[in-house]
């Protein structure tokens, strides 16, 4: 049966390691947008120099397993001496900025097909009559097809964001005391993996849940001022022919 | 003509000047050498059969659609590569499109008041008094705060026209604006663009309402295949169509 007494005495380390799991989630998730608006808009450009290295990069990276993308940043590139005698290696020396690094480019090719596939969906029509009415290339971004693609992403973009945050755990395997790295290291203190891992996976859950249950009320919010449920409906009956003239 | 002097805007002649206008999709000619000359006020209807080029050759005039050859000049400023002319120009015409395409995640009044004051430059306070007095020109201001998911049809429509006339424009050019309409909203939509000819605006509209043309067209221009097969006044056009192929349009419209 379970032993509550070490499911209680772990939680509050396991908590500890919850925090640099949100820390890590919270950083590779900045990184992940940051670099995917620019690679989404070039995924969709129609210059080949510009949609095709972001098809590839975007290509080869889904293409990688994710824990192999932290080894190459973690244990890789500490090889070449360059990269040792750099004023970065302070950055790559250490395993919390290498997760960042690796699990952020990893992010950034996931996010920017979720981005590219929302812009796209904003249909031209928006677009056209923005240009016509005068507004620049950036201002009809900004308030047409930027907002309407917030929209069309968010229901893909939450399940990157829950993706992301089960993948923090890889942190554990290169020294990091993340939620998975604490309760591997409560294990070898208690050798009571049971209690533990169980104990680590319902604060998963919990996380992985609430935010999937906030943003779900986020979309609810945004998607308000578009009720088109009965019109949809009414939208769907066809055309009757032979209708009188005006 | 010189290109120079159309530049500078000392063009006599027309508001909108076409001369040998072609467009190509792939291998299809959507304008076949279109010349075309609009006088300031004048009311142009645009008819043809579908696929005849008519909405690639309005959507030209604001560079919705770029040409590839010949020359456009609107309100004095040749249509070309440069953004500061493309600019100048959407500045001074207006569209309404079929789809009305209204912004869906804005108010009606947000709708009409985005432009002024991105592009003119209004602060919110004016951009709203500007945008409350067109919306009550198309009767339509006690649903300013609504989405335009929760109007119809018609209604969308007005807002849209509203929207470009926000922008006081001096052209406004019409896309087929009653084609999407379930036809008891048709009248609503066609008042209002008569109102909107009363008021001195220049007006080229694509559309197939011929009691539309004749009520306020200056000049019906028929086209077929990309290129102006016959134009005239309505007058002349609905009695006595020249060409065979404007009669077997005309006997499909008209009843």
């Amino acid at each position: 049966m379970l032993d509550f007494s070490i499911m209680a005495d772990a939680l509050p380390k396991l908590l500890k390691g919850a925090g640099m799991t949100g820390r890590l989630s919270i950083l590779i998730l900045l990184l992940g947008m940051m670099l995917a608006v620019p690679l989404a808009y070039a995924r969709n450009a129609k210059s080949v120099w510009l949609h095709g290295p972001a098809s590839i990069y975007i290509l080869v990276i889904r293409g990688i397993p994710s824990l192999l993308q932290v080894f190459i940043v973690y244990y890789g590139l500490g090889q070449f001496g360059f990269v040792r005698n750099s004023v970065l290696w302070p950055i790559f020396r250490d395993p919390f900025w290498c997760v960042i690094i690796a699990l952020g480019l990893n992010s950034a090719a996931y996010t920017a097909e979720i981005v590219a596939g929302a812009l796209r969906q904003v249909p031209k029509g928006l677009v056209e009559a923005a240009q016509a009415l005068g507004l620049s290339w950036l201002q009809t971004q900004r308030k047409v097809t930027i907002p309407l693609a917030v929209r069309a992403a968010l229901p893909a973009y939450e399940n990157e964001i829950i993706l992301t945050i089960k993948a923090t755990s890889l942190a554990s395997t290169i020294t990091l005391l993340d939620l998975t790295g604490a309760a591997r290291l409560e294990v070898s203190n208690t050798f009571a993996p049971y209690e533990v891992f169980l104990t680590a996976g319902a604060i998963y859950f919990s996380i992985t849940t609430s935010l999937s249950w906030l943003l779900r009320r986020l979309e609810v919010r945004l998607s308000a001022d578009h009720r088109n449920e009965e019109r949809s409906v009414k939208e769907f009956q066809p055309v009757l022919p032979g209708v009188p003239d005006h | 003509m010189s290109v120079r002097a159309m530049e500078s805007g000392s063009s006599e002649g027309g508001t909108v000047v076409m001369s040998a206008v072609t467009k190509r999709f792939g291998s299809f000619a959507a304008l076949k050498g279109i010349g075309l000359s609009v006088d300031r006020g004048e009311k142009i209807v645009i008819c043809g059969p579908s696929g005849s080029g008519k909405s690639t050759l309005i959507r030209c005039i604001n560079r919705i659609e770029k040409h590839d050859g010949g020359s456009i000049v609107v309100e004095g400023c040749l249509l070309d590569h440069r953004l500061t002319n493309i600019e100048k120009v959407r500045r001074e015409v207006g569209m309404v499109f079929q789809s009305f395409n209204l912004f869906p995640h804005m108010t009606v009044l947000a709708n009409c008041m985005l432009a002024p004051m991105l592009v003119r430059g209004l602060k919110a306070a004016e951009a709203e008094e500007v945008a409350i007095s067109y919306l009550r020109r198309v009767r339509i201001a006690d649903q300013a705060a609504k989405y335009p998911s929760q109007l119809s049809g018609g209604q969308q429509q007005r807002v849209a026209i509203a929207r470009a006339m926000c922008m006081k424009p001096k052209i406004m050019l019409l896309d087929e604006p009653t084609s999407a309409l379930d036809p008891e909203m048709v009248k609503e939509v066609l008042n209002t663009m008569i109102e909107l000819a009363g008021d001195g605006m220049t007006m080229i509209c694509v559309t197939h309402e011929m009691g539309f043309a004749r009520q306020v067209a200056d000049r019906v221009i028929f086209m077929d295949d990309g290129t102006i097969v016959e134009e005239g006044t309505p007058e002349q056009f609905f009695r006595q169509p020249k060409t065979q192929r404007a009669r077997d349009f005309l006997s499909q419209v008209l009843h």
